[in-house]
Formats: C-alpha cells, structure tokens, sequence
C-alpha cells in the first residue's frame, strides 16, 4: 500500500508539473514569437505557414531601429517615468498606508475600497479632462507630467499593497515606539520603515514594471519629448503599414530591461504579486 | 517623584463602556499590581495611563500635572509591554538606547546608560545580539531595560510574564520585585494571576467589568475582601463559598471560608464528608470534600494526610474565619 499512494503522488506530481509547464509555456509563447520575429526578415515575418527556428537569423531589424528612433532616450524617459512615479506614490502611500492599517476608523475599509474602485474605471473616462488639464498646464509631452499622471495611476496599488504588509506588523511595537518618544516620524523612519523594508521592496519593483509596461496614458499624453518606451513600439505600428520583425525588434528591446530586472528580482516579486499572503 | 492620580477617569469604545469613571490615587514609589480576570478592562486603564488610548472622560495627573492629553512620549512612563514589542531589525543595545536616541542624548552618554543597564540586567554579552537571537527571558529583560534607562517617573508592565514559561516566571517575578526595591519608581503592574499580584504588591486594584471592586494590600485583600468577587478571585485554592441555611446560621446570604481555615478530622466535627479528588502538592494537600447538604469543599491539610478518596471526615470551621455576606454580595462587619 505505501507503495501505491507513492506511485499516485508522484504520478500526480507530474502531471502538475506538466500541466505548470504548459500553461507557462502558454503564457511566454507570445514573447518568445516576438523574440524570434525580430530576428527574421520582414518576408519571413509574415511567411505561411511560419518557420519557427529554421530561418535565416539577422540582426538587420535591430540595426534599422536603432538608425531610425533614438532608443536611449525613450528608454531613460521610461526609467525616469517609472521609478520617479514609483518613488513618488511610496512616499505618499507609506503615511496613508500607516493610518489606514494602524489608527484605522469607522470608514477605513470603505476607503480601501473606494481606492480600489478608481482601477476599475476604465481610464478613457477621464482622458478628455485630463488632456485638457495637462494642454492647459503646458504638461503635455513632459516627464513631469507622465511621472504624475502614473504616481496617480498606480496609487492604490501601492497604498493597498504597503497596507497589507503593515498589518503583519504588530501595533505593540509601534506602541513601544511611541512610549520611547519617538515622534510620528521617527516612529516611521527608525521602526516602521525598516520593519517593511521587504513589502517596501516588492511594492517598489511591481510599480516599476506596472509603470515601464503602461501604455494608455503614455501613448496619448507623450509624443515625442517625453515619450516612453511605450511609444517607441507603437511608432512601428504606423499608417504606413505594419512592419513586423521591426516591431518585433523595438517591442524586444523595449521589454528586455523589466524581464531582467524580474528575472533578478523574482523572490521579492512573488511575494509582492501574492499581496504579503506568501512569508 | 511617580504620584499618578485618576479622577472620573472613564472610557468608551463606541457605546461600549469598558471602563466606567474611575477614581484611583497611586502614590510615589508604590508597587500597584491591576489584577482581574480577562476583559476586566485592566489593560485599557494601563494604556490609557499610558497614554496609547485617550481617555473619553476625566482627567489623569502625574504629580499633580493634568497629563490627560499629553501624549505617551512626554508623560515620562515607560512601558513594558506582553510581547516584550522589541525592534526586532535592531541589535539589543540599539533597542535598549532607541529612548535615549529619541531623547536627543549625546552618543557617549548613551552608551555610557545601556552598558550601565545592561550590567544590571545581566544582558552585557548579548549587546550585539539582535531580539531573535535571545531566548524569552533574556528578551523580558532588554524590554526591561529599555523602560530603565530612561528613568521614568513610572514603569508601567502589561501581562510582561505571561510569555514566559513557570519556572522563569517565579524568576522574573524575583527580579522585578527587586528591581522596584533598588530603583524605587513608581510602578504599575497588569496581571490576571492573583499569585503575582499578592506576592509583588504593595497595593492591589481589583478590577472586574470595569470597575474597581476593591483597593488594598494584599492581605488586606486576603483577610477582608469587600466582596464577593474579590472573596472568589483572591486565594488560591478559590475561597468555599457557601448559601443556604448553613449561610443563614451564620446570620450571611453566602458565607465563604477558605481552605485554610478549615480543620480536619476522622472522628468529630460540624460537617460530615467523603473525600474526593485530592491534589497533592507535597508541602500541602488539597482534598476535595463532598459536605452533605453543602457540596463540594476544599481542604488544605498537610502535605501527608493519608486520607483516600471515598475516607470519611469531619470539617470544622476555624472561629472567627468566617466571611459574611449579605444578598448584594457585601461584606458584612
């Protein structure tokens, strides 16, 4: 009998991991085509039925994109853009998350929710507004500009995630804190903060990518000055047709910074994506 | 100088009255344990001393400053608090100078108090240690020492040995009581365990439900209780409480008597028994009596009785041990 529940077990163990695989699989596929794409000419890119690994690899796409767009400003504007509004909404969410988890009222968790509820409004809503607002404040096109529209953007995110790593920490010692003398902000800064250094971090790293990945409020705010990596991609998606392995091109340069930095970054990411459940 | 004083001090949490106005004086120096079963509101009353709750009436002086909406860091208490709530990302001397740092105290000087606190508390060779490293006494006493160095006008302990397992508890307790003896501030002392509050204090507050059922030094509490709660939650073995018409003999509603004033016997006596369950705890014994007509009583005796379940015996109530109490539950002269 031991035997037997052995053999099940790990009968169903791979079937588990096969089906893991599968699904991951899956879920890189359209990656991995991109990648490859790039690597094709504009013929083969559009060949039917597609080759998959037997073709001719060039890096001529990655050449032509890099003679006809300025990458490295787009992707400094998205480093700019992405950690700038990352840095920005953490330091407006860590004293928000901090009342909402420790001196919380009546209406703590109507607030989370109304929070919470700005995500699912779809954002062409408010596009008009706040065009108009950023036409007005000579915003458009400017970092400034995108580094606030996205600290807004993400917000609850980051208010939500900070608020659930600061609920595992027990309020006793915020208490003892404050009976040391420790002032509100010493009670952050000394205890606080580096309490939450590892929720502070996944917090940081997935706002990152939701920021360097966003495309709505990039596209249609920024042009040219400011743009993004966003709008490096899209501008080979033109009127004057679709060019594939180019676009395959500037969409793998544009993702290759983020998948690295994940790729280093996966433990922290993990435990950011499960909000604080996973210890 | 450590003189707290508590006028009509009362607090709600919504339309929950926990506590109900209060009056309390606690002297300079004393020893005052808050005792009472869970939910008694004993811990609130400390942190609303504290200062971490605010109070929804009355007012509390700290020798004789209305101190009621200062907050916890300028009522000069420090607190020592049920999970230790030690800086678990600091080293122990870090946590033990985290009050004077706050203080704005210079550097030298700081590390001058924590070796100086950290040699009284036997806590020297565990400076750099952080609180994870420590086992639960050793963390007790870097709380301990937190609340010392900033010599505060009082120390206030929420449940601090309730983590602890007994034998280091028994310890503790020594090592608190002492520590009150050499540094003799004012200090306020939260249990349910009416063991530590009879062996640490010089005053005892009973709380139950809020309100204070009765105030005084732990044997006037023994020999007198004012009540019956205080009568039933004072002692250990619980005090026999007796009704009926054996009550009534006594001119009493309920009539209490406690283990230790009864005395035993094989051949006479005023109430006739059968033995039941017996705790042996080798100085003593505990015998378990069923009394027709009156139930259950407990017995001490000495520490070989050889009496058996099932023996029978005789109980007479030692005179002049009896407490009388009238249908409220008060004490009567």
């Amino acid at each position: 009998m031991p035997d037997m529940t052995r053999k099940t077990t790990s009968a169903r163990k791979a079937t588990v991991t096969a089906l893991a695989w599968t699904v991951g699989f899956l879920i890189f596929f359209p990656v991995l085509w991109t990648i490859l794409t790039s690597f094709k000419t504009e013929g083969e890119a559009i060949a039917a039925p597609p080759s998959f690994l037997f073709f001719d690899w060039t890096v001529e796409n990655y050449l032509t994109v890099n003679e006809r767009s300025d990458y490295p400003r787009h992707f400094w504007n998205s480093v700019v853009i992405s950690v700038g509004s990352t840095l920005l909404g953490v330091l407006i969410a860590i004293p928000a998350a901090w009342s909402l988890a420790f001196v919380p009222g009546r209406r703590t968790r109507d607030v989370l929710m109304w929070m919470l509820s700005t995500k699912m409004m779809p954002a062409v809503g408010v596009l008009v507004p706040m065009y108009l607002i950023f036409r007005d404040t000579g915003l458009l096109d400017t970092k400034t500009g995108l580094v606030g529209v996205l600290t807004l953007v993400n917000l609850p995110i980051i208010v939500w995630m900070l608020y659930t790593y600061f609920k595992e920490i027990p309020a006793e010692i915020l208490e003892a804190a404050r009976m040391d003398g420790a002032s509100l902000r010493s009670e952050i800064t000394y205890v606080l903060a580096p309490m939450a250094v590892p929720g502070i971090a996944s917090t940081i790293l997935l706002n990152i990518i939701l920021a360097w990945n966003e495309a709505f409020w990039t596209l249609n705010l920024a042009a040219a000055k400011a743009a993004p990596l966003t709008a490096f991609i899209a501008s080979y998606s033109s009127p004057e047709g679709l060019f594939y392995a180019k676009l395959s091109a500037a969409s793998t340069m544009a993702i290759a910074p983020i998948l690295i930095l994940g790729w280093f970054s996966q433990k922290q990411l993990v435990r950011g994506l499960t909000f604080g459940a996973v210890k | 100088m450590g003189r707290i004083t508590l006028r009509n001090v009362s607090k709600r949490f919504g339309d929950v009255t926990v506590i109900p106005p209060i009056n309390l004086e606690i002297g300079d120096g004393e020893f005052v344990v808050f005792v009472g079963p869970s939910g008694c509101g004993k811990s609130t009353l400390l942190r609303l001393i504290a200062g971490l709750e605010d109070v929804s009436g009355g007012v509390i002086e700290i020798d004789g400053v209305n101190a009621t909406g200062l907050p916890p860091a300028r009522r000069g208490l420090a607190m020592v608090f049920q999970s230790y709530a030690l800086y678990p990302h600091m080293s122990v001397r870090r946590n033990i100078a985290f009050p004077l740092k706050m203080a704005g105290m210079d550097p030298s000087e700081i590390a001058r108090k924590v070796e100086a606190a950290a040699a009284v508390l036997n806590l020297t060779g565990y400076l750099d240690r952080r609180p994870g490293q420590l086992s639960g006494g050793q963390r007790q006493r870097v709380a301990i020492g937190r609340a010392i160095v900033r010599e505060p006008k009082a120390f206030l302990f929420d449940e601090p040995l309730s983590n602890l397992d007994a034998a280091l508890r028994v310890n503790m307790r020594l090592e608190i009581s002492e520590l009150h003896q050499t540094l003799k501030t004012t200090m306020i002392y939260v249990t349910h365990d009416q063991v530590e509050a009879m062996t640490m204090a010089d005053k005892i507050v009973v709380l139950n439900q809020g309100r204070i059922e009765q105030v005084g030094s732990p044997l006037d509490l023994y020999r007198s209780p004012a009540n019956l709660f205080v009568a039933g939650f004072i002692g250990s073995p619980k005090m026999n409480l007796i009704g009926g018409p054996e009550a009534a003999r006594h001119g009493a509603v309920t009539m209490g008597l406690r283990p230790e004033h009864i005395d035993l016997s094989t051949s006479d006596g005023t109430w006739r028994g059968t033995v039941g369950m017996s705790e042996h705890l080798g100085s003593d014994t505990f015998l378990r009596v069923q009394v027709e007509g009156l139930g259950m009583i407990t017995v001490r005796t000495g520490g070989d009785s050889g009496l058996r379940h099932g023996d029978a015996v005789c109980l007479t109530p030692q005179p002049g041990r009896v407490h009388r109490f009238d249908a409220d539950g008060k004490a009567m002269a």
